[in-house]
């Protein structure tokens, strides 16, 4: 009740809650786009590496495809991306205004490392068919840093608005006295930096390998859905304990530079020593805990490795200033499923190693594959999962102590962004979905060429082709799957 | 030190309205281009042209709202919040027209091309027009520190003028540029349906440009007398001379150097935009000093910028130069492997 009433009385601008739906909306969307951003061009750099140090013609062909997938994945990022950096603008003018110059060169960064990241991009996936293979490779292999640098940009950005520093405020409130460096390496950002871009890596490796593996699923069991899924599996549960111990650290920096946000993700009321640990339960707003299971100590010697461990609660700051119990059962919640998905994860990982171990082979039973399906999926849920509990367990700071949310917004009236909601939903679903159609059109495609020539395999000769180089004629495996079907682009062609 | 970063964010803008522009123009003469049947072939050249580089053109356009709210965050802060509604109509077209574009290249059917197509065009028009709105709003000073958004900010003579200005100038770039892509593609009937394009489109600038300069007189002032006075109208005579020699050269056929003198004039309009408007960034509300932001974040954005130059330029020079080279293809079906499926037309 406490807080309600405290935030009633603050009485948010009509304006905040259709800007909030429309960020977190927004960027909801495009973080399901950012692994692969991030980590796709690596993992298919890895295969790439593999087709030309062996002469292997089906890393190829899963190189290739995975690139024709990247060209539209990209492009999609690139614009919703795009539309974040507007909004910054069109919803949060006051916190550009005032905290622009202090905390924006982290953005200038990430500008020119996607720049970079994009020239680079286009030349390898424009680069298949006409550039020295190992040329084409070693223009590549900057890619990834870029991608690192990039992600460098915007979490040094985000962990600003966490654990803003490198300023001071002169008599009206104004940040003077900015020191970039400090205002770049704030305290939280190193912990945030490494668990978000090995989740990056861990979500995409576990997509890209469910596809196969759902392929393994319904029988298609040859090299090509073998290489496919065993490579990106492998980088992805080698990862996996990684990113296990990235996170504890991660909470445990959270439990140091943001208590309170680290009392609402555990929804610690009352700051003691001795505290529990709740899986999932939700905070009541008079500080009592429905469901959930609790575990005694546990939560004091998660955050400092005893049970005597001091966890400040929520209630250390007045109602005002710290997440109201919706919002810490939210976050609580997030946190929650992200941690428990991430612990299943790592028994799927363990289980792949241990076939290996023993048996230098794939685990054979179904179920393994079925999970595996399903963990790149998963993971996306956690990326989400991570980001809700990040940015709803910091409300009601925009910058954390520094500028509220509402204090941001723009002064725009509620229906005309409540309008912009609406338009954008719908934009965004046609898009997303229009995307997926696409890619899963694709995948028809080169299953129906590859069942069509695994049936022709036999009357043809081997493999006579070569891989790489511009192909004067149509493939004689594809043209003799489906006639007259695929399109080739010739220069004058009917396209 | 604010002074520099203004520049910075001049030449940025030039950039995106030269590299950008060139796109949203072919996104133009896809709009243009008639039915399925008889577009075809311009289509074609549209999407085999742009592929490899657009989105590398897109990004200038982060870069300028970055270096924006990063050295003057007032000023961001002000025009975000006066031009709300063409900002962000821009920012769904500029969602529609990316996603229509991706999208419109793996598609094979006829139907599922049209409407992806339609999204490209439609808002390659739209997109252009709105940030040219809001420059023409910006130029002939509604956007003050605190204004609030409201329809007249970019609903006003100044703004619409300045929209369809940059249209136009997209479609005579855009077209510029596809005359020389339709030589390097082999596509010898493209280069005159494009050459006879540009010109119009350059008529279309040029008149106006003629209109502009009654409507503009008294309404922005302060911009008008810097654009017919001092280095704003030396940069503005010098464009019109890059402008005319484009006209020349492509009469001539000489599509190399047309597209050098096409970007020369554009960028060399931003440009005497940039001088015109001195030292406001905001005329004549606020200047560039008094919108700067800390001085320090300032020296560290310059050295950022110079770091980024020295790794960007050579990749960006090199991907310009393998495009122009004709090295940069688009992966086919044979290359993936890929077969017909039930239901494709094309």
């Amino acid at each position: 009740m406490l807080s309600t009433a405290a935030l009633l009385a603050n009485n948010p601008p009509d304006q905040l809650l259709p800007a909030r739906e429309l960020m977190a909306f927004t960027l909801a969307s495009h973080i399901l786009l950012v692994p692969f951003g991030v980590a796709l061009p690596s993992i298919t750099l890895l295969m790439h590496h593999r087709a030309l140090r062996r002469n292997d013609a089906v890393a190829l062909t899963l190189a290739r495809r995975w690139s024709a997938v990247m060209a539209v994945q990209f492009a999609i990022g690139v614009v919703t991306g795009t539309v974040l950096s507007f909004e910054l603008g069109l919803l949060w003018p006051g916190m550009m205004g005032r905290w622009g110059d202090v905390f924006g060169l982290g953005f200038g960064v990430e500008a020119w490392a996607f720049f970079l990241e994009a020239v680079l991009i286009a030349i390898y996936l424009y680069g298949w068919r006409r550039l020295k293979p190992w040329t084409h490779f070693w223009l590549a292999v900057p890619l990834p840093l870029a991608a690192l640098m990039g992600a460098f940009g915007i979490i040094a950005a985000n962990s600003w608005m966490n654990t803003p520093q490198g300023f001071s405020l002169d008599a009206h409130g104004n940040p003077v006295h900015v020191d970039v460096r400090q205002a770049v390496f704030t305290p939280i950002f190193g912990p945030e930096y490494w668990h978000f871009v090995v989740a990056m890596f861990l979500t995409a490796g576990y997509l890209v390998a469910g596809v196969y593996a759902v392929g393994w699923l319904r029988g298609r069991r040859d090299r090509y859905h073998r290489l496919g899924f065993t490579l990106p599996f492998t980088v992805a549960a080698i990862l996996t304990p990684v990113q296990f111990m990235l996170g504890d650290s991660a909470a445990r920096a959270v439990f140091h530079k943001q208590p309170v946000k680290f009392a609402a993700t555990e929804i610690v009321w009352k700051t003691d020593t001795h505290v529990p640990e709740y899986m999932f339960g939700r905070l009541n707003s008079d500080g009592t805990i429905s469901g959930g299971l609790k575990i005694p100590q546990l939560d004091s010697i998660l955050a400092g490795f005893k049970p005597s461990t001091r966890v400040t609660g929520l209630t250390s700051v007045p109602a005002a200033d710290r997440p109201t119990a919706v919002q810490a059962t939210i976050a609580h919640w997030a946190f929650d499923i992200m941690v428990t998905i991430g612990s299943v994860l790592i028994l799927l990982a363990l289980w792949y190693a241990w076939s290996w171990w023993r048996h230098r082979d794939l685990p054979r039973s179904r179920w393994f594959f079925r999970c595996a399906a399903v963990a790149g999926v998963a993971c996306l849920v956690t990326v989400e999962c991570g980001w809700i509990t990040t940015e709803v367990g910091r409300q009601p700071w925009i910058v954390y102590n520094h500028m509220r949310v509402s204090e941001a917004v723009t002064s725009t009236r509620a229906g005309s962004l409540w309008a912009m909601l609406g338009i954008v939903v719908v934009v965004y679903v046609a898009v997303f979905g229009a995307f997926l159609a696409v890619v899963l059109k694709m995948r028809t495609r080169w299953r129906i060429a590859d069942e069509g020539s695994a049936a022709t395999r036999a009357a043809l000769p081997p493999e006579t082709d070569t891989p790489y180089g511009p192909r004067s004629e149509p493939d004689p495996a594809a043209a003799g799957a489906a006639p007259g079907g695929g399109s080739d682009h010739t220069p004058g062609g009917a396209s | 030190m604010a002074d520099l970063i203004a520049w910075v964010m001049v030449l940025a803008i030039a950039a995106y309205a030269c590299a950008g522009g060139t796109d949203y123009g072919a996104g133009f003469w896809d709009l243009v281009a008639g039915g399925a049947e008889r577009g075809k072939r311009p289509r074609w050249l549209i999407d085999h042209a742009m592929a490899p580089v657009w989105e590398v053109n897109n990004v200038w356009l982060i870069f300028v709202l970055v270096i924006m709210w990063t050295g003057f965050p007032t000023m961001f802060q002000a025009v975000f919040s006066a031009m709300w509604l063409p900002l962000a109509l821009a920012a769904i077209g500029l969602v529609l027209r990316g996603a229509g574009f991706a999208l419109r290249m793996p598609a094979r059917r006829l139907a599922q091309r049209r409407i992806y197509g339609a999204m490209f065009a439609v808002s390659s028009l739209l997109t252009p027009f709105f940030l040219g709105a809001v420059l023409g709003g910006i130029a002939s000073g509604r956007v003050e520190v605190g204004t609030t958004a409201a329809a007249d900010a970019w609903a006003n003579g100044t703004s619409v003028l300045a929209g369809l200005l940059a249209v136009a100038a997209t479609a005579f770039l855009g077209a510029v540029f596809l005359c020389s892509d339709a030589r390097r593609f082999g596509a010898d009937d493209l280069v005159d349906y494009f050459r006879v394009r540009a010109l119009l489109a350059f008529a279309v600038v040029a008149v106006l440009a003629l209109i502009g300069l009654p409507v503009t007189h008294s309404d922005a002032r302060y911009v008008w007398e810097g654009l017919t006075g001092g280095l704003g109208l030396l940069l503005v005579l010098l464009a019109a001379v890059c402008g005319l020699a484009t006209v020349l050269l492509l009469l001539r056929r000489s599509f190399g150097w047309s597209r050098c003198t096409s970007v020369a004039s554009v960028a060399l309009t931003v440009g005497a935009w940039g001088f015109a408007q001195r030292p406001y960034v905001l005329p004549t509300s606020l200047t560039v000093a008094e919108a700067a932001g800390a001085a320090h974040t300032l020296r560290w954005l310059v050295i950022v910028t110079v770091v980024a130059i020295v790794l960007v330029g050579p990749a960006v020079v090199l991907l310009y130069r393998l495009d122009t080279m004709g090295e940069l293809e688009e992966l086919t079906d044979a290359d993936t492997g890929a077969a017909g499926a039930p239901g494709d037309n094309l």
